[in-house]
């Protein structure tokens, strides 16, 4: 993490978040984010997403820490006067105006003159193309131009930075899929800074400049999405980012950054070390279905300075554009490994036995717990 | 008449008539009192029962003597103004704080909300006439009885248990993040209340402070306890007038009162309707 902290706009130094004065449910929370930056915070359910961004907007008090914005502290700054736009979760449209009122409102409030906000508001509606709009009631908009009309209202008064609490997660899959464009389109529009919260990880990884992976109160990896996918620092961020298996097996050697490991099958698997782990010990390696390779028994090709798994087909499921294999190995853990549905996936039949091929660089080795 | 399903049998039917005529006969039994009086209140002599005239419809017999009776007599004007300054001044004060109550005790992490919420509503559930005791001796202590301020008091505490019940009901469809949505929106917390929430829980609040109203407006055990003879409210003049003179100046003070209590419903149904049309229930138009 960069630690240039002048330069830095938006900064969480050691945050922390107790409702009860007992638990902690945000923990030394320390984040920089530089100006622009599309920063999603992505993490199961409770684990305080909602929490940090309810602080940043001043809605929640904060137990111990500093936020700060541009170099200056808004800790104790009342919400009203963050300059913060917000998008939530179910909109909260106020259902007593129209949506040019909603649009309206936040420059009425900062005294603009009415000409500019009628120009601002019709501009705004352009932008969300809801132009002809403004006259409805919120009540007769659907889900996704309730949603844009949400976050036209938050960036009408071009705040600096806008938070949005899982923005997305009442529409269906194809309305959300068209409003996260809709959202990135003007994130680069604009240039605003967004915290977007989510735990779509789909989303996040499309999405986002950056992802802030979360689990209990706790930051676990901070990086851009291909970084966090490919390079988890954790076991977690590796089971929570994307689909993952992890292997078992008892650590036999350890050189500078590699691990080598013997699995259930008696056979030696090779891994990137992330996690500290003695010879003897039992550890985890992780790697995607999409990085295993799979080989029909007999065929001896790139078995060389590959890793080699020997599995028992379980169960192959036709998705459509991917095949998916379940294989089981002598300790009855599964592996699943996806195939293109092209000519190169092999037809293997339940209980045939099949090579799984992964590079040392696509294995991860953690400790097991 | 709805048509009965083709496969009742006699039973069926036997039931199906006997429930109509309960139905209808309670109905009956509840109104007609009511409804009776209204005729009478137009009686031109002073009894309480229909005279032969009245019922042969002749002009004669039906006479506005005692709604005139009402605007001579001291004693009953004294009584209405009486009844609509407590009215008023407790509506208010009961509509203040209730709401205020109301959106408190409606905070997703207000403390002791349930047994806050029993206190408050207590004197909707305590018998009256215990209320009125309690009231009565506490009062004097502070010598609010036989006043105005006494009477005041002791009426708000009568409706704010209204107000509460129809606030929070209003609230209980109120989204809290539109308040939130107004401050990130850069308002006051005292501006986003007025602009957004109070709007929205207007309907609420008007029907609560109608029942406030009407509360006040129809009391008579704490205005026999804690009322001076310069506190004399319409209530509690009817129930002296029922006692000293009897005749059908009451009769045409319940018509009024009638009046009124129908023109609240009217605007409370209104009023209802509206508010749900505000909160998206009825769906869009
Ligand atoms: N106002 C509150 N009072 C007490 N506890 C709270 C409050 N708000 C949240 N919590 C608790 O804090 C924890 C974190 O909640 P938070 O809403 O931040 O999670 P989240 O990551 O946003 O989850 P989700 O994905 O379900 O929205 C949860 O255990 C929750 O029960
Ligand atoms: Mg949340």
């Amino acid at each position: 993490m960069n630690s240039d902290s002048e330069s830095d706009f938006l900064r969480f130094a050691n945050v922390q978040k107790s409702y009860d004065q007992k638990n902690l449910v945000v923990k030394d929370f320390n984040l920089n984010i530089p100006e622009g930056e599309f920063l999603t915070l992505l993490g199961p359910s409770g684990s305080g997403k909602t929490t940090v961004l309810m602080m940043m907007a001043g809605f929640e008090s904060v137990t111990s820490g500093e936020i700060l914005l541009k170099g200056e502290s808004i800790t104790r700054t009342a919400p009203y006067k963050r300059n913060i736009g917000m998008v939530f979760q179910n909109y909260a449209l106020f259902p007593h105006m129209s949506i040019a009122e909603n649009l309206a409102y936040p420059l009425k409030i900062r005294r603009i003159p009415k000409s500019e906000i009628k120009e601002r508001v019709d501009r705004y509606l352009e932008l969300i193309e809801l132009q002809g709009f403004g006259g409805r009631p919120p009540g007769q908009l659907s889900g996704g131009q309730r949603q844009r009309v949400a976050l036209a209202r938050a960036l009408i008064f071009q705040p600096s930075l806008v938070l949005m609490d899982e923005p997305l997660g009442a529409l269906d899959k194809k309305l959300r899929e068209q409003m996260q464009l809709e959202i990135s389109r003007l994130h680069k529009k604009l240039g605003f800074t967004a915290i977007y919260v989510t735990h779509d990880q789909t989303e996040a990884l499309t999405m986002s400049d950056r992802i802030a992976v979360f689990n209990n109160g706790v930051v676990q990896q901070c990086a851009a999405p291909e970084v966090l996918y490919e390079q988890p620092e954790n076991a977690f961020v590796a089971e929570f980012i994307g689909e993952n298996n992890f292997i078992f097996g008892v650590v036999k050697e350890i050189r500078s950054n590699v691990i080598e490991i013997e699995i259930s099958t008696g056979e030696m698997v090779r891994a990137r070390k992330v996690d500290d782990c003695q010879i003897g010990s039992i550890c985890k390696v992780s790697v995607r279905p999409e990085k295993l390779f799979l080989i029909s028994e007999g065929s001896q090709d790139g078995s060389s300075d590959n890793n080699v798994i020997t599995g028992k087909l379980l169960l192959r499921q036709y998705v459509g554009d991917y095949i998916r294999y379940y294989f089981e190995l002598p300790d009855e853990k599964e592996v699943v490994v996806k195939v293109l549905n092209d000519h190169t996936a092999p037809n293997i039949d339940r209980g045939q036995t099949a090579r799984l091929l992964s590079k040392e660089n696509d294995c991860f080795a953690f400790m097991a717990d | 008449m709805t048509q009965l399903p083709s496969y009742y049998k006699f039973w069926h039917k036997l039931g199906h008539y006997s429930l109509k005529f309960g139905a209808w006969s309670v109905l009956f039994f509840l109104i007609l009192p009511i409804l009776v009086i209204i005729p009478l209140s137009f009686n031109a002599e002073p009894f309480f029962s229909f005279t032969r005239g009245m019922v042969t419809l002749d002009p004669d017999s039906y006479s506005l003597r005692w709604y005139n009776n009402i605007v001579t007599n001291d004693n009953w004007l004294l009584a209405v103004k009486n009844s609509f300054i407590i009215g008023i001044f407790s509506t208010i004060i009961a509509t203040i704080l209730g709401t205020l109550a109301a959106v408190g005790l409606s905070s997703q992490y207000m403390p002791f909300k349930r047994v806050i919420m029993l206190i408050i509503l207590s004197p909707m559930i305590v018998p009256l006439i215990i209320v009125a005791a309690g009231m009565f001796f506490f009062y004097t202590k502070f010598n609010l009885a036989g006043s105005f301020a006494g009477l005041v008091i002791a009426h708000s505490a009568l409706g704010i248990p209204f107000v509460i019940i129809t606030i929070t009901a209003t609230l209980s469809g109120f989204d809290r993040t539109l308040y939130f949505a107004g401050l990130s929106s850069g308002a006051s917390p005292v501006r986003s209340f007025v602009d957004i929430v109070v709007p929205i829980i207007r309907p609420g609040v008007i029907s609560g402070a109608m029942f406030a109203f009407i509360t006040s407006f129809d009391e008579v055990v704490v205005v026999l306890f804690l009322a001076g003879p310069g506190q004399r409210t319409i209530p509690r003049q009817m129930f002296s007038g029922l006692r000293e003179q009897i005749n059908p100046t009451i009769l045409a003070v319940a018509t009024l009162l009638i009046a009124i209590s129908v023109i609240f419903l009217v605007t409370l149904e209104v009023l209802r309707q509206r508010s749900n049309r505000l909160r998206g229930l009825e769906g869009h138009n």
